[in-house]
């Protein structure tokens, strides 16, 4: 393949890429945002996500895209469920403090990672993908014969991958509605920009927190059904998703939402280019130190404000 | 008895009980003792940064792995003899700190965190990325014929068990010694309020930088003497995980005594040792400690009973 081509098949993996990246990213920056809780166990709670695609498409059976429609919706809830759980008896306790809230995810970190190696096996798992049609794209060339369109062998993409994208567009556009256009939005953002004063105005703050701790863990599961059928489960898939969501929400200021955004489409496309044209572990050797860099020099990331 | 004669009744107690140990233990025990002490360095090394100057570092497993690889790569490539290749690997993980150092204690609070664990991600790649020389995953041996030191073989359960014995012995008197100067009294002022310290005229800064650099020496004698004594260099121990441990040993055995972090790898290395027996998710015990010890216990073993029992505990 050609040099253009070739780039135009890497853009689209990074798209891939960004977007259950900025499912997740965007999990973990709004539980930043409104708690300022450090959540390590945000890649575990991807992790379960998958993990329960797989069962719940392999307890249905049936066509593939019963199983995953019920597992779209199913998994993320029963997720979110586990973490507001694991905030009322766990980070509610010690109160937010944020060191020992980092320790503390560390141990659920463990403790799901765990518990899922123990039911469900240190081996990976498919999960079938709904539809899957293979779509040969066409490349645009200006040859000797003028204008000309081309389908070069290999440039080709798969249906179920640009579903991916556009679940992706559709669900922030919906989060973006939810937080911007509804009252429990609202309070969320109330909460967020001063928690005390909107207890003084009878937010239930303990409440709100718990809803966002399983709102941050609903997205990250969510991004993990939509990514099982191209990447399989494995019960420690979490730990890549972690470290990339990390980086997402550093560059883009933690707690910024449109930074978050901005962030997951910057790492995602240079990711999968980078990752196609070079070494992967030299391209995250880069991208880690120069996020050590950003938060070092920056550190209140791309767009985030500083901090209070 | 003051409470200084209290204490160092303690510390030598506690040596002279290891001692003893050797001689009544059945082999198996002796040799998980010896891993046990040398994981208690990193420890202590951990828990000067932790416990006493209250900096928490997610990176640590980068000093560990800076040791024993300057150590190990010293003899297989550098064909050092065991003396200096020993300096090398301390020293390449103090480099490694002050430059680390230099940089992450611009950030303070989670940032730190995170600018620690991103730094030490960045480390187990780079020794991932030449697994021409470090063996990546698989990690090398060193041969035995490598190891003896001033003519003291280290391989046998006896020369291992006293080389580990006086490397901790040294350490841990060494640091208990070195939190009652002055020096350790400020480190203290700066966890307990920064403002102040800097207030009272002490440059917090400096101060925080030769604590992180110690902290980073004592973990690389740490990966040296593992690398030294059990003659194994591998990419496991700069993992997360291994920056994970030392926090969790600290805090089970309780941050900011000179105890503590021996119990507390005491503690986590029979509780491992036990449940593994049972299950090969034997992570989900170090889980299930973590959220226990947040939640009701946050001030560890030896902080609780320094609370509680004996006041005069160092």
């Amino acid at each position: 393949m050609e040099f253009g081509p070739h780039l135009m098949l890497a853009s689209l993996e990074g798209a891939v890429i960004s977007a259950i990246l900025v499912l997740t990213a965007m999990g973990l920056s709004i539980v930043f945002g409104v708690m300022r809780v450090v959540n390590v166990a945000h890649g575990e709670f991807f992790m379960l996500g998958a993990v329960l695609a797989w069962y719940i498409t392999t307890l249905l059976g049936g066509h593939p895209a019963l199983g995953f429609g019920v597992a779209l919706i199913v998994a993320p809830l029963l997720v979110g469920c586990l973490a507001a759980f694991a905030d009322r008896v766990i980070l509610k306790r010690i109160n937010y403090d944020p060191d020992r809230t980092i320790v503390a995810t560390i141990g659920m970190l463990y403790i799901i990672q765990q518990t899922t190696l123990m039911t469900f096996g240190p081996e990976a798992r498919p999960v079938e993908a709904p539809f899957n049609h293979r779509l040969s794209l066409p490349w645009f060339e200006f040859g000797e014969n003028g204008f000309a369109m081309t389908w070069p062998w290999g440039l080709s993409t798969t249906s179920y991958k640009l579903f991916v994208i556009g679940a992706a567009v559709v669900v922030l556009i919906a989060l973006w509605v939810f937080l911007t256009r509804t009252k429990i939005g609202l309070i969320m953002r109330a909460t967020q920009q001063d928690s005390e004063t909107a207890q003084a105005f009878g937010v239930p703050v303990g409440q709100v927190y718990s809803w966002v701790f399983g709102l941050g863990a609903g997205l990250a599961a969510l991004g993990a059904v939509l990514v099982v059928p191209i990447q399989q489960a494995h019960y420690l898939m979490g730990h890549d998703p972690l470290l990339l969501a990390f980086i997402v929400v550093i560059i883009g200021g933690l707690g910024s939402l449109p930074g978050t955004v901005i962030a997951a489409l910057l790492i995602g496309m240079s990711d999968g280019i980078i990752s196609v044209f070079f070494s992967p572990t030299l391209a995250k050797i880069i991208a880690t130190f120069l996020v050590a860099m950003v938060l070092v020099f920056r550190p209140q990331g791309l767009l985030g404000k500083t901090a209070p | 008895m003051t409470s200084f004669n209290k204490s160092n009744l303690l510390h030598f107690g506690v040596l002279a009980g290891l001692v003893i140990l050797f001689f009544i233990l059945p082999t198996y025990h002796v040799g998980v003792l010896s891993r046990v002490m040398v994981m208690a360095i990193y420890a202590m090394g951990f828990n000067l940064l932790f416990g006493y100057t209250g900096l928490l570092s997610l990176g640590h497993a980068m000093f560990f792995a800076a040791g024993m690889y300057g150590f190990g790569l010293a003899i297989k490539f550098g064909g050092f003899p065991v003396p200096a290749a020993f300096v090398v690997g301390v020293l390449s993980a103090a480099l490694l700190a002050l430059v680390v150092g230099l940089l992450a204690l611009r950030t303070a609070g989670v940032a730190f965190m995170i600018v620690t664990l991103m730094f030490a991600q960045t480390a187990y790649l780079v020794v991932l990325y030449f697994g021409k020389y470090t063996r990546g995953d698989e990690g090398f041996i060193l041969q035995q014929a490598e190891r003896s030191l001033f003519g003291l073989d280290v391989t046998t359960e006896t020369g291992r068990y006293f080389t580990a014995f006086t490397l901790f012995a040294v350490c841990f008197i060494a640091l208990a010694k070195l939190v009652q100067t002055p020096f350790g009294k400020r480190l203290v002022a700066i966890r307990e309020n920064e403002e102040r310290a800097r207030m009272l005229g002490y440059d917090a800064g400096r101060y925080k930088l030769y604590a992180l650099v110690i902290s980073g020496a004592v973990s690389g004698l740490a990966g040296v003497s593992y690398a030294l004594l059990f003659g194994y260099v591998g990419a496991t121990f700069s993992t997360v995980q291994y920056s994970i441990f030392p926090l969790l040993w600290v805090l089970l055995g309780g941050a900011g005594t000179t105890i503590g972090p021996f119990i507390g790898v005491l503690f986590m290395f029979y509780l491992i040792d036990i449940s593994s027996g049972y299950t090969n998710a034997y992570m989900l015990i170090a889980g299930v400690v973590l959220v226990l010890l947040t939640v009701f216990a946050p001030k560890g073993i030896a902080g609780t009973l320094k609370a509680r029992v004996f006041p005069w505990m160092p």
